[in-house]
């Protein structure tokens, strides 16, 4: 009886394995019943990413009889609560996938996962052959408490070449050409920018490029360090203004509050040519390779960095957006299980089939030197560009709603939308956000 | 079975005085489950809302912090107008539509029950299929309106506050109506047909028949219903989350989309607790309101004089 019962308990997938025993695992999706200890490692679901990470892991457990992985995959937003809950029972896998940043520091408040900074003083091969910027949002007070895997992602500016091309008009070389843009665009009955509102953290990418192009990536680093009142900085205030005379000059598609991100369907307006711009994740690059026909190989998606401000203090090679995903290991797996995850931090994680795989998904890996893999890539061009503007950038920072703890960055989120609303001024959103400063 | 031998007379009171009986112990089954899946995470939820918890780390008491915090964000009587708001509307809409039909699908008319089992499917579908069909039928771009190229329904219909409310009372009550239609159809068949002669007699017409027969005679599927209906919309959360996220900013923001985005978003447990109480107060209070609009005595007859 006992058997099946646990079989069926492991497989249903609705609790995770126990750290404590390998047993209750044994019928988990890994399966390949080898020895000794096992350690467990959760990660997300669906393109591009799944067939990747599957893929490694499966390589490691073939390499490694006697250390084998389990791993679970989850879908992305079931994954944000499940893996929370699972941390707070002291449930977690071995191997925590996460963004870094301020999930991380949450979780090393609750001293729930492993200080890896001696290990990588240890084996400095490991940290060396990774892009520098991608241990920022791995690091909490200055210790290292994840290891970078996977891809860099920065915010580009998309465009369609085809719609720019009709309307004969430029790519935008400062902020200045964006306004001239917006009033071309809207007399053709073509939105300037497509724009995923309701999801809001599509419209934190704005604010996080007005904020850097006009005060330096210094005003909100001072927010992210606590300081009192940071939002009331004269260029955030200006940047917020901007953003709503962007709004009101009607730069984005109307009804832009209502669509979503998860759906693609901002991303639709673009290769759909009923939007001419569009401020997304370099990750959108896949999906709309997948979904837009021949949009993308037909050369019709442009892509660029947010142009400067004229007048503004940052630097125009700073970019934002996820400088990498990361690994952490629970402080409450067994020695065993954690010395696996060692052994797959060192030898598995972007090992050279996965970095081949990522590039193959059109991600570019955050090893130094990745770019190599990029020839013959019929994606060569835009990777080319990711790997330019992420290694080049004078400060690649984290999305603000990673980089912020969970509770601060849902206030973030949801003054965001109200502003993109118009229901509050540049003012109250800086009073709102001031009052969870340091939270 | 051990009555008879008590005693009693009266076969009428015999089910009152089987107390020490068989009947208290069939009760027990639904009483474990209400107390184990009910009752002690209500009592958790009462302990936690006095505490900081961010579901990582440690449970810290910190007696009414969450409830001070809650009480004094402009958040909550928003959240409490929006929840008002819905459950009055989607109320005002659901009842006269739902007894209508019911009374009409109690009828005899032809097509009837093919229009019935239509009329059904709604209730069929789960919330989340719902709201994310509607949602892409709504989408201003590639929207219903956009694609048969109708202005009318080209609206930005949940990106205007006003606008996004309006489709989450429409898509509820479309969902629920046939529920309820189908409480008014059992309601209506109940009415003994010599009320209905008699008025015949008396020369009322339909429309007076309708009013002062049938209506009166639904007093207690009304209640039944509206209690369903109310207490069902305090906590609706399923059809809001994926229709609009409690958007445009916080134009739907319901109390139990305001709880699960402070709970499992911000992270912050003991205000979602908070909120989790307020909601069990204002359901029980209404509740109870709707049994005493009901009368004192539910089993009084309604057929005096029929």
């Amino acid at each position: 009886m006992g058997l099946p019962l646990g079989a069926a308990l492991a497989a249903c997938g609705t609790s995770g394995p126990a750290p404590s025993g390998g047993g209750a695992s044994g019928a988990a999706a890994g399966g390949n019943g080898g020895g000794g200890a096992k350690a467990s490692y959760w990660f997300l679901s669906g393109p591009p990413g799944e067939a990747p990470r599957t893929a490694a892991v499966k390589r490691f457990n073939q390499a490694n009889p006697n250390g084998q992985i389990d791993f679970n995959v989850i879908q992305n937003d079931a994954y944000k609560t499940k893996i929370k809950t699972a941390i707070g029972a002291g449930q977690a896998p071995t191997i925590i996938w996460g963004w870094g940043g301020g999930g991380l520091r949450s979780y090393v408040q609750a001293g729930q996962v492993e200080d890896l900074t001696s290990w990588f003083d240890q084996n400095a091969a490991v940290k060396d052959r990774l892009f520098p910027g991608a241990f920022g949002a791995a690091t909490i007070d200055g210790k290292i408490y994840a290891m970078p895997c996977e891809t860099v992602q920065p915010i580009v500016l998309f465009y369609n070449k085809k719609v720019f091309e009709k309307v004969g008009v430029q790519p935008p070389q400062s902020y200045g050409d964006i306004l001239d843009l917006v009033k071309k665009f809207n007399a053709e009955g073509i939105a300037p920018f497509s724009l995923g509102g309701q999801s809001r953290w599509t419209n934190m990418m704005w604010l996080e490029f007005l904020f850097d192009r006009i005060g330096g990536s210094e005003v909100f680093q001072a927010v992210f360090d606590g300081e009192k009142d940071a939002w009331n900085n004269p260029a955030s205030i200006e940047a917020l203004t901007k953003m709503q005379e962007l709004i009101k000059a009607n730069g984005f598609i109307k009804g832009f509050s209502s669509i979503t991100a998860d759906s693609n369907a901002d991303q639709a307006l673009l290769y759909t040519g009923k939007a001419a711009m569009m401020l997304h994740g370099s990750w959108s690059y896949g999906i709309q390779q997948a979904q837009g026909g021949d949009f993308v190989s037909s050369g019709g998606l442009g892509f660029m960095n947010f142009p400067p401000i004229d007048g503004g203090k940052g630097d125009p090679s700073d970019t934002v957006g996820n400088p990498g995903q990361y690994l952490s290991i629970s402080s409450k797996a067994t020695p065993e299980q954690k010395e696996i995850a060692k052994k797959f931090f060192a030898s598995g994680v972007l090992d050279e089939a996965e970095q081949k795989e990522w590039v193959g998904t059109g991600g570019v890996p955050i090893v130094n030197g990745s770019d190599k893999l990029f020839t013959g890539s019929k994606d060569a061009e835009f990777l080319n560009f990711i790997y330019g503007v992420s290694s080049k950038a004078k400060v690649f920072a984290q999305s603000w709603d990673q980089a912020l703890s969970p509770t601060a960055a849902e206030v973030l989120l949801d003054n965001i939308a109200k502003l993109f609303q118009l229901s509050i001024s540049p003012q109250q959103f800086a009073t709102n956000m001031n009052a969870v400063i340091g939270k | 079975m051990s009555a008879t031998t008590t005693g009693r007379t009266s076969s009428a009171v015999a089910p009152k005085a089987r107390g020490g009986g068989v009947l208290p112990w069939l009760a027990l089954p639904a009483l474990l489950a209400f107390v184990a899946f009910a009752v002690i995470p209500l009592i958790g939820v009462l302990l936690l809302s006095f505490t900081s918890w961010d579901t990582l780390g440690t449970i810290q008491l910190t007696g009414l912090e969450s409830w001070q915090s809650v009480l004094s964000d402009p958040g909550l009587p928003h959240a409490l107008w929006v929840t008002f708001l819905i459950t009055a509307l989607s109320w005002a809409v659901q009842t006269p539509a739902s007894i209508l039909i019911g009374v009409f699908l109690a009828g005899h008319q032809r097509y009837r029950e093919l229009l019935a089992v239509l009329y059904f499917i709604p209730l069929l579908l789960s919330s989340a299929a719902i709201a994310i069909t509607y949602k892409a039928l709504l989408d201003p771009n590639f929207g219903l309106g956009a694609g048969l190229h109708i202005d009318l329904l080209t609206q930005d219909w949940l990106g205007e506050p006003g606008l996004a409310l309006g489709v989450v009372i429409f898509v509820v009550s479309w969902q629920f109506i046939p529920f309820h239609s189908l409480l008014y159809q059992g309601g209506v068949r109940q009415i003994p047909r010599s009320l209905y002669e008699a008025a015949e007699l008396d020369g009322a017409g339909r429309v007076r028949m309708f009013f002062n027969i049938t209506l009166p005679q639904l007093k207690y599927t009304i209640i039944t219903s509206s209690t369903l209906m109310i207490v069902g919309s305090l906590t609706f959360f399923d059809l809001i989350f994926v229709l609009t996220e409690g958007g445009p900013s916080d134009a739907t923001r319901a109390l139990a989309l305001d709880m699960y985005k402070r709970g499992f978003q911000a992270n912050l447990m003991g205000a979602a607790c908070v909120i989790g109480v307020i909601l069990v107060l204002v359901g029980l209070a209404l509740a109870l309101l709707l049994r005493r609009l009901g009368g004192r005595d539910p089993n009084a007859s309604q057929l005096e004089g029929a």
